[in-house]
């Protein structure tokens, strides 16, 4: 007997997002999904993150990799928390890995958490993990052509960083290419380039991370409020 | 050749996951029928913007279902294909050089950016066929 059914094949992970959210929103934590390439600098931007937030804010970073925790002793190295997620060969985090491992964390502590996804331009993007919103980390060695090329993930970004412009005059990366392409995927889309090298445009990644976590904590008063 | 089939191994993963819920939804709504019921075939709609490879997931569903309750389950796929409606002038299309992109130029104005996705970003279950 045939039967109609309609049943989106992403339902359990959005539910299972939509309840991580509406945890998130009652800690008052404001949730960040990190997606770049392997080796864009989303390990390097949270190194530089902790080393001066860490006195501002109580953070902790969710690392997803295939094997090794080099990345979450990078973290525990430059004086945060990290949870190691590893995936196998797994090439993105999902819902149900962010709830295991929020089982190694004190949400009622945090301010800020980093949800640092697999090194993948395609997969991550459509798993919902209950963020605020996904941040798209993008480097000058990749090419001013990538927001083209995956334009889902640019999209859906609330911020595209451009890591490594200290690499700019030896590359024919064109920064206007770029953000030009992004921002008409996106029209909300911010772009902020910056290098966790030598530090410069970082100012403009800490304002969007203060930003972010007022007005979650504003939106934690009003809801405990009304 | 070579590029092909490493997109097919390097998506698998991630069309395994798709087919895992698609596994859980078929035992789902099996159970809403006797405790002999069967699932024969099952039909799902694949957006072409869904970020999921049509071959890779019938790969992972033969691999997936193979010596389990549903060995034998004939999976379709009925892709669906990119319709946009253009930023700048309105005019719908479904884009013929880049049938994946929403970046693509319009027909009518040559716009190419900016676009509404109309239709290609659906992945669901369409119909279950199940024996009592």
């Amino acid at each position: 007997m045939e039967t109609p059914v309609v049943r989106n094949l992403l339902e359990n992970n959005d539910a299972e997002a939509a309840q991580l959210r509406a945890l998130f929103a009652q800690r008052g934590v404001a949730v960040l999904n990190i997606i770049g390439s392997p080796g864009a600098g989303k390990t390097a931007l949270l190194e530089r993150t902790f080393r001066d937030l860490g006195g501002t804010f109580s953070m902790a970073v969710i690392e997803g990799d295939p094997q090794t925790d080099n990345d979450a002793r990078r973290i525990v190295a430059a004086g945060g928390k990290a949870v190691q997620i590893n995936t196998g060969g797994g090439c993105h985090l999902d819902a149900a890995l962010v709830r295991n491992a929020l089982n190694d964390l004190d949400l009622e502590a945090l301010d800020l958490l980093f949800i640092e996804n697999v090194g993948n331009l395609v997969c991550p993007v459509e798993f919902d993990c209950g963020e605020d919103c996904k941040v798209a980390l993008l480097s000058v060695p990749e090419g001013d052509d990538k927001p083209e090329k995956y334009p889902l993930l640019f999209n859906l970004a609330a911020v595209m960083v451009l890591n490594k412009i200290d690499l700019l005059p030896h590359t024919d990366f064109n920064i206007e290419r770029a953000t030009r392409s992004a921002g008409r995927l996106n029209g909300k889309l911010a772009t902020l380039p910056l290098s966790c090298r030598t530090g410069e445009g970082l100012d403009g990644w800490y304002d969007f991370l203060r930003r972010l976590r007022t007005d979650k904590a504003a939106g934690m008063r009003a809801a405990a409020g009304s | 050749m070579a590029f092909r089939a490493f997109c097919l191994t390097f998506a698998a993963m991630h069309e395994a996951s798709l087919v895992a819920s698609l596994l859980t939804i078929m035992r789902e709504e099996r159970g809403k029928y006797g405790p002999g019921a069967r699932v024969s075939a099952v039909a799902l709609c694949c957006g072409a913007l869904s970020n999921a490879l049509p071959e890779a997931l019938a790969t992972a569903f033969a691999v997936m279902t193979r010596n389990t309750e549903f060995s034998g389950a004939e999976l379709t796929i009925e892709e669906e294909p990119l319709r946009l409606a253009c930023g700048a002038c309105g005019e719908e299309f479904s884009p013929e050089a880049f049938p994946l992109s929403p970046v693509a130029p319009c027909p009518r104005c040559g716009e190419d950016f900016g676009h509404r996705v109309l239709a290609g970003r659906e992945l669901y279950v369409r119909r279950l066929t199940i024996e009592p």
